[in-house]
């Protein structure tokens, strides 16, 4: 990104979303996108989060609550399956984990610092209470 | 008219190529972009955008970065609406004379907060409107001027308290019930005017997927709870709305050609208003003594709308 001082500065500015043509945007999956350096999905809101949702793929039925209610776009779904959550855009508001339906839940907040693998290990068991 | 994209269930919606980006700057927890993504998730066409000055907008749109897959404008605070209605009329000039390169038939969607169209743009969405130009506007309506700091807006609820009608011991905040935009809309003559709520998807893609097909200019006026303004905790969005569309307190109907009214949600356990006024710091104070006949205010009112709306859906006038 090219650095202007004020008197350089346009009145009006022209920000470009892809690198060169781009078509059929509405159809094509952002893997498949050629993204510019002026779209936000090169950028990173991962240092706005205190707790991180993590997923345990075991309990999830694909419901898609967390990808439809998910404000940050980041809750990655394919065909149909929930595959994962995109942390470099996720500021870990907690939505998905409050839309998950299944018991125990399949997606949990926890600390930004803590392990995946121990969390995983200790995923919390079905609560017989709830129905 | 292009095809209407097919969603039958939420496994079908979440195959959709979102056009809308993340790190945007919006709060955690903001409806903003649920409903943003709902509305333009719920076509495949070609987008002509626009937004108007608000949180959308700022938060969206901060150089160098876009979050936005498709053409997107931004002018000033009250033109949103106009700009896209231009940019309509220009479509369509081109198009009768033969001279557009590609023959595309795009959607014209312009995005504005309650402050941008009930208050700042109205006369600028009034005349869109009259003009009949087809485009949809759709209301991210957060009930209060969340950018600057949570002024009151005419959207601004009967008690609810802001920054500029703040709860105290001398006031229960704001004096002024909201102003019922959809009514007036709908008096425009707008082939589809409609109320949304980003918790009920399924309803909201079907009032989009009407809107963009109708002929004409429509208005979509979508609840879009504020973590910031409403003080609630970020991960409660859903709920909240939730409990506003299931106590009647924001119902969800459309009108059709400007008399046509059909309510398109009923929720089968009606919640008291109570519940949804506690879950929000901004009615935190009608709880206190001094206040709490604001509570039954709220409840006889919400009930007596819920009324109405029934009547005038079974007179069909």
């Amino acid at each position: 990104m090219q650095d202007n001082g004020w008197n350089d500065f346009e009145i009006g500015s022209l920000l470009r979303s892809f690198n060169g043509k781009a078509e059929n945007i509405a159809t094509t999956l952002q893997e498949d996108r050629n993204y510019s350096n002026s779209n936000s999905f090169t950028a990173s809101v991962a240092d706005w989060r205190i707790e991180k949702p993590v997923f345990n793929k075991d309990f999830c039925i694909d419901c898609q609550f967390c990808w439809v209610y998910c404000p940050d776009i980041s809750i990655i779904s394919r065909d149909k399956k929930m595959i994962g959550i995109d942390m470099d855009h996720c500021k870990g508001c907690g939505i998905c984990v409050e839309v998950c339906p299944t018991n125990p839940k399949s997606l949990l907040m926890y600390g930004e610092h803590e392990d995946e693998e121990s969390i995983l290990a200790a995923w919390p068991s079905k609560d017989k209470e709830k129905k | 008219m292009s095809e209407i994209k097919k969603i039958k269930n939420l496994k079908d919606f979440s195959t959709s190529a979102d056009r809308f980006e993340g790190a945007n700057l919006l709060c955690p927890g903001c409806a903003h972009s649920i409903i943003v993504r709902e509305v333009l998730n719920a076509t495949n066409d070609d987008l002509i955008l626009s937004a108007s000055t608000g949180c959308l907008e700022v938060c969206t749109a901060v150089y160098p970065y876009t979050s936005w897959d498709a053409s997107w404008v931004h002018i000033g605070f009250e033109n949103g609406s106009t700009a896209v209605a231009g940019a309509e009329a220009m479509h369509k000039a081109l198009k009768t004379k033969g001279r557009l390169k590609q023959d595309r038939d795009p959607k014209f969607v312009s995005f504005a907060g309650d402050g941008a169209s009930y208050d700042i743009g109205f006369q600028w969405i009034s005349g869109c409107f009259e003009r009949g130009h087809n485009m949809m506007h759709v209301v991210l309506d957060n009930e209060v001027y969340a950018n600057t700091g949570g002024q009151r807006s005419s959207s601004t609820p009967i008690g609810s308290s802001a920054t500029t009608s703040p709860a105290g011991s001398h006031s229960y905040g704001e004096k002024r019930n909201k102003k019922d935009m959809i009514a007036i809309m709908a008096a425009h003559g707008s082939p589809y005017v409609a109320q949304v709520a980003p918790n009920k998807w399924k309803n909201m893609v079907k009032a989009i997927q009407q809107g963009l097909n109708a002929e004409g200019p429509t208005f979509i006026n979508a609840m879009s709870a504020c973590t910031t303004e409403w003080k609630f905790a970020p991960e409660d969005t859903i709920a909240i709305s939730d409990l506003a569309t299931d106590s009647h307190i924001f119902p969800l109907y459309e009108i059709i050609d400007g008399k046509q009214l059909n309510i398109t949600y009923r929720p089968k356990n009606v919640l008291p208003v109570d519940e949804y006024l506690a879950a929000q710091g901004r009615f935190k104070h009608l709880f206190k003594d001094q206040y709490k006949f604001m509570i039954k205010e709220w409840q006889d009112r919400v009930d007596a709308n819920w009324e109405y709306l029934q009547r005038r859906e079974e007179a069909k006038v």
